[in-house]
């Protein structure tokens, strides 16, 4: 009896915080992308302005697609907000997100608005970051190199088991570098390129930007990576120089996202135009992240490598964001790059 | 004793009542804690209205056959019913009222009616998930049908037990194979089948006779076999030295054990590469002393191999300890008389009485080596192993959830195999050292021989893991861990800053937020996870039932999936109606419980198995109920194993990242979360400062549950200091 009841009321008990997060008004789920403390910049800046509550968390890029992917049946977030453009697109090719049209969608950039064409209206460039690499001047110095410039430089016999990227199966970012690679120089140069890259490579890192930490250690010298991140790392005082390489290179557009069926579409919709609003984007450099802000208007951190600086190639995002160009580009680079030894 | 039971029964169906007739049956949006449900209309009010109101007159007519169930037992419980066919009435309702639960609630979700089912329902009706009157009810349910069962003759008539096989297998059922079972399905393509799991990839063996790489599989199973030797030999030396040696900081030993255990993910992995990195402390002090050249040899299979012992050596520990103190001294006395000298002793007394802790220790071992993401994530370089493959397989660039659930698969079948080599080994011996008889033997210390040996493997180890800590303690006090090393405590200040404000204290720092809810969420799943823990060990050691062996693998289940998988899984189960947990602290208690429950179980066994049965019989024979035998006789002696299980599972849902990731919602933020994102981004002070804290909590609170818990009296004595071992003596 005295047991029935004890777990009788444990059994009351665990239900007490069985709650459904709410639908009532006021109130947006945000999963943001970007990293913790731009994340944190942009949920209070838009609850101090608009008075709506706003219940963030923050995830990769893939965790983020999987779990509105999983959740589809019964939606508990209302914007996906920032991350890598590909995951974006697929989401919106397989109707995971919502169609809308911001009345700011006039002042952005061009690349902006082809990621929102490319979409069929399901999702917008909020800024972009140019593919790069990023270099570890002590340990450059200690062997005596020359610093490299360009993509062609990284190929070179001194620099062997001195560079590291992701893995293109894991990582959006090698994979948008994998995808320059076949852009810049056509596919079989590319391949190539990536095949006297891989004996240089002493390890492929599971996550994109672990290349540019590992650099900033001293753990190897150089990092391919977004050149924001490689800014990031700068400026904690790491001693990386950031480069942008000559032949040209290709880019990442940044993606928001409104979740289909969002419980919340009026906050949803309000937090879109507020994010792509220039003073708001000029904003993101207080929580050190370096990207180029899509609105036309707002003034791209001074610290960031100006895109006008940087040969940006005409980067196909619609073919190589597709999912079969993807998996025939991976299992290409599977069989012929990853398998060889070094 | 039959009025004894009718009165549990009677117990079970208030309850089911009181859940029906007077609580909510919905869940509910504000949380059943702020009683909103008390005056927003328990009987008008669609959200809030219990199950009876809703299928009277809120238009949710499909929960009144649920009063068939509900009424039927009451049949049973008249005076003069044959007990047969009042086992029968029980079993009865009981399924009934579970089959209808599951119908309805199936049948009609959040979005409205099946299709199927619309043309009788006419209001389109949606249903939420469950809120409390639902789950008394259909605890109220289950009970009635082990009741029953009993009544039937199962497990001997005994209700307690199968009242309690009953739980577990519920519970088991619904949060570990369903979710399981809705991935597997899910993500299983038929066509793709043999091409995924035929893969180079996964069972690749080029890399033994060239320079490509091989297979996860046989990497992740290398590693595994390598990681559960190392870990359950160093546990041994460690529980020997701290029970049978005269070495004086057994005390300070015992902390250090236990401290990587409390460590959170990538910390030590992050530590190891300052030390052993290219870069490292140490590679460079050996680089100049001895001119070689830095390599980078710690990422691959070493470095992974190193942090793994490292991590789980405190579990093998913690498993052995108590078995090593439950070895009988009187059977290694008995082997004295008979003139056998300390090794011989040793050697074929002590040792093969400490088989089932072995085993115990290496199939933990092998498993948390095959589950771990967080080290082989720093670590591993070029050596991949199934837990990050199928963790990159399902949120990687290249989103592929049914190769995922292959290598899932896989790491599955590796578990299966370790346990069955585990059973094969222990075979049908006899482990008991723990009877009714006070045992007045003293521990027999080790040979010299045999406890320098133990010494020189562990004292290195024991530094080498100082040094360690001191790294990351040191870590969150410097400008930039690894570079600059000028002291600061921004990184404390920036995470855990306290100001005043205008009204009273501000909890300024960013870290506030998820410590609150990982601590309390933590010790809210100890309790559980512990309690089902045990409550499993005891019916596996102590109870006989047809489908054991089957029941011991459901329960071990849990622990061999990988966190990504599980996370995933219970997205897709729970996230909708009937149980719609997703976003709440319950996912998250939920999947710490199941996940970590098998050390309970493994811990409970393990001691359980040294305990006599006559113990519990003689409990039995004066008349007192199974439940009583357990609570007064069994749980007394088994204070080491809850003590395990307790603090194992504390420590676990603090420090558990893999799983975590996909459940953690604004409200509900873990402190591993907020740290792996810190580590993304190269903010390596505020990841490690927040780890140092964390662990200096956990440190604490483990104190605590020792006190609390206390230590099992066995009739023994201790050494004193001038017996010499008694081989030489006789």
């Amino acid at each position: 009896m005295r047991s029935a009841l004890l777990t009788a009321s444990c059994a009351a008990a665990l239900c007490g915080a069985w709650a459904l997060p709410a639908g009532a008004a006021g109130k947006l789920t945000l999963y943001c992308v970007v990293d913790e403390a731009w994340c944190q910049l942009m949920t209070t800046e838009f609850e101090k302005e608009t008075g709506i509550s706003v219940a963030m968390t923050r995830k990769s890029s893939g965790e983020t697609y999987a779990q509105v992917k999983s959740e589809a049946d019964n939606p508990k977030g209302d914007v996906w907000w920032g991350g890598t453009g590909d995951p974006h697109l697929q989401a919106a090719e397989e109707g995971l997100t919502e169609v809308y049209e911001s009345p700011a969608n006039a002042d952005l950039q061009d690349w902006a608005l082809a990621q929102y064409q490319a979409s069929g209206g399901r999702t917008v460039g909020i800024y972009a970051g140019a593919l790069g690499f990023g270099y570890n001047t002590e340990l450059l110095a200690r062997k005596g190199l020359e610093p490299p410039k360009c993509w062609a430089d990284l190929i070179k016999p001194e620099y062997k088991g001195e560079i590291q990227m992701a893995n293109p199966n894991s990582s959006g970012t090698a994979y948008t570098a994998l995808a320059t690679f076949v852009q810049l120089m056509g596919e079989e140069e590319g391949f190539d390129y990536l095949k006297a890259l891989h004996a240089n490579i002493n390890q492929y890192t599971k996550s994109g930007s672990a290349p540019i930490k590992a650099a900033a250690q001293g753990e190897t010298m150089v990092g391919i990576v977004f050149q924001h991140d490689a800014v990031t790392m700068k400026a904690t005082g790491a001693p990386i120089e950031v480069v942008s390489p000559c032949e040209g290179t290709g880019y990442e557009i940044g993606s928001m996202s409104i979740i289909a069926g969002a419980r919340n579409i009026e906050e949803a919709e309000q937090f879109y135009d507020f994010a792509l609003r220039p003073d708001v984007q000029e904003k993101a450099r207080l929580a050190k992240s370096y990207q180029v802000p899509s609105n036309k208007n707002a003034e791209p951190p001074p610290e960031s490598p100006k895109l006008s600086d940087i040969k940006l190639i005409d980067y196909d995002f619609a073919k190589y964001g597709s999912s079969e160009e993807r998996s025939r580009l991976l299992k290409r680079w599977d069989d012929e790059v990853s398998a060889l030894p070094r | 004793m039959q009025p004894h039971h009718d009165r549990t029964l009677v117990a079970w169906l208030l309850v089911g009542w009181c859940g029906f007739l007077l609580l909510p049956w919905y869940a509910q949006d504000d949380g059943f804690f702020s009683l909103a449900w008390l005056n927003a209309g328990l009987f008008t009010d669609r959200d809030y209205a219990s199950g009876l109101a809703q299928g009277l007159w809120l238009g949710r007519a499909w929960l009144l056959p649920l009063l068939v169930p509900l009424l039927l037992p009451l049949l049973a419980l008249r005076q003069g019913v044959d007990p047969a066919r009042r086992a029968n009435l029980l079993v009865l309702a009981g399924l009934l009222g579970i089959a209808w639960l599951a119908i309805q609630g199936l049948a009609v979700n959040h979005r409205g009616p099946a299709d199927w089912l619309a043309p009788f329902v006419p209001d389109r009706s949606r249903q939420y998930g469950m809120g409390a009157g639902a789950v008394l009810v259909a605890l109220a349910f289950l009970f009635t049908l082990t009741n029953g069962l009993a009544g039937r003759g199962l497990v001997k008539g005994d209700r307690f037990v199968a009242g309690s096989i009953g739980l577990v297998v519920a519970v088991v059922g619904l949060f570990v194979f369903v979710p399981v079972g809705m991935i597997l399905a899910r993500a299983f393509v038929p066509d793709q089948f043999a091409g995924q799991f035929f893969d180079a990839r996964i069972w690749g063996l080029a890399c033994t006779y060239s320079t490509v790489r091989c297979g996860v599989a046989w990497n992740s199973l290398l590693l595994a076999v390598l990681t559960g030797l190392s870990t359950t030999l160093l546990g041994l030396a460690f529980a020997l030295i701290a029970t049978r040696t005269p070495f004086p900081f057994k005390r300070s030993l015992r902390v250090l054990t236990v401290l990587p255990i409390i460590t959170p993910p990538f910390v030590i992995g992050l530590a190891i590469i300052l030390l052993f990195g290219r870069n490292g402390t140490v590679t460079q002090f050996v680089a100049t002393m001895f001119g070689i050249e830095p390599g980078r040899w710690i990422y691959g299979l070493p470095g992974v191999w190193f942090a793994q012992t490292l991590a789980f050596t405190p579990i093998a520990f913690l498993v052995l300890i108590g078995v090593v103190e439950g070895v009988s001294p009187s059977m290694e006395e008995a082997a004295q008389t008979l003139r056998a000298d300390g090794w011989t002793t040793f050697k074929t007394v002590s040792l093969p009485l400490m088989r089932p802790g072995l085993a115990n220790a290496f199939l933990l071992g092998f498993i948390e080596s095959l589950a771990d993401f967080g080290n082989p994530l720093v670590l591993s370089g070029d050596f991949d192993v199934l837990a990050t493959e199928i963790f990159f397989a399902m949120v990687g660039a290249q989103h592929e959830p049914s190769r995922a659930a292959m290598m899932a698969l896989i790491l599955l079948a590796f578990t299966l195999l370790a346990f069955w080599a585990q059973q094969r080994w222990l075979g049908r011996r006899n482990y008991t050292t723990v009877t009714g008889k006070g045992d007045s033997g003293v521990p027999l210390q080790l040979v010299p021989g045999l406890r320098y040996t133990l010494y020189a493997v562990t004292i290195p180890w024991a530094v080498l893991t100082v040094a360690l800590y001191a790294l990351i303690l040191l870590g969150g006090l410097v400008e930039f861990w690894g570079r600059d090393y000028t002291p600061t405590l921004r990184h404390i200040i920036a995470a855990f800053g306290v100001t005043t404000g205008e009204h009273g204290i501000v909890w300024s720092g960013t870290a506030w937020n998820s410590f609150t809810t990982t601590i309390a969420i933590a010790l809210i799943a100890a309790v559980p996870t512990a309690a089902i823990g045990l409550l499993t060990a005891w019916l596996l050691v102590r109870q006989e039932f047809g489908f054991k062996r089957a029941f011991e693998f459901g329960t071990m289940l849990s622990f061999a999936i990988p966190g990504t998988v599980i996370g995933i899984a219970y997205i897709l189960a729970f996230n909708v109606p009937p149980i719609e947990i997703t976003g709440t602290g319950i996912i998250l208690v939920i999947s710490f419980v199941f996940r970590n429950m098998p050390v309970g179980v493994r811990a409970g066994i393990a001691s359980m198995s040294q305990l006599d049965k006559s113990l519990d019989e003689a409990s039995l024979t004066l008349r007192a109920s199974s439940f009583t035998t357990m609570r007064r006789i069994v749980l007394p002696l088994l204070r080491p194993a809850i003590l395990a299980a307790l603090v194992y599972s504390f420590v676990r849902a603090m420090t558990a990242i893999s799983a975590v990731v996909f459940l953690v919602s604004a409200n509900y933020e873990m402190a591993t979360t907020y740290i792996l994102g810190r580590v993304e981004n190269g903010e390596y002070g505020i990841a490690v400062a927040y780890s140092s804290v964390l662990i200096l909590v956990m440190l604490v609170v483990i104190g605590i549950f020792q006190l609390l818990v206390g230590q099992r009296r066995l009739g023994r004595r201790t050494a004193v200091p001038v017996a010499a071992p008694v081989g030489a003596a006789s």
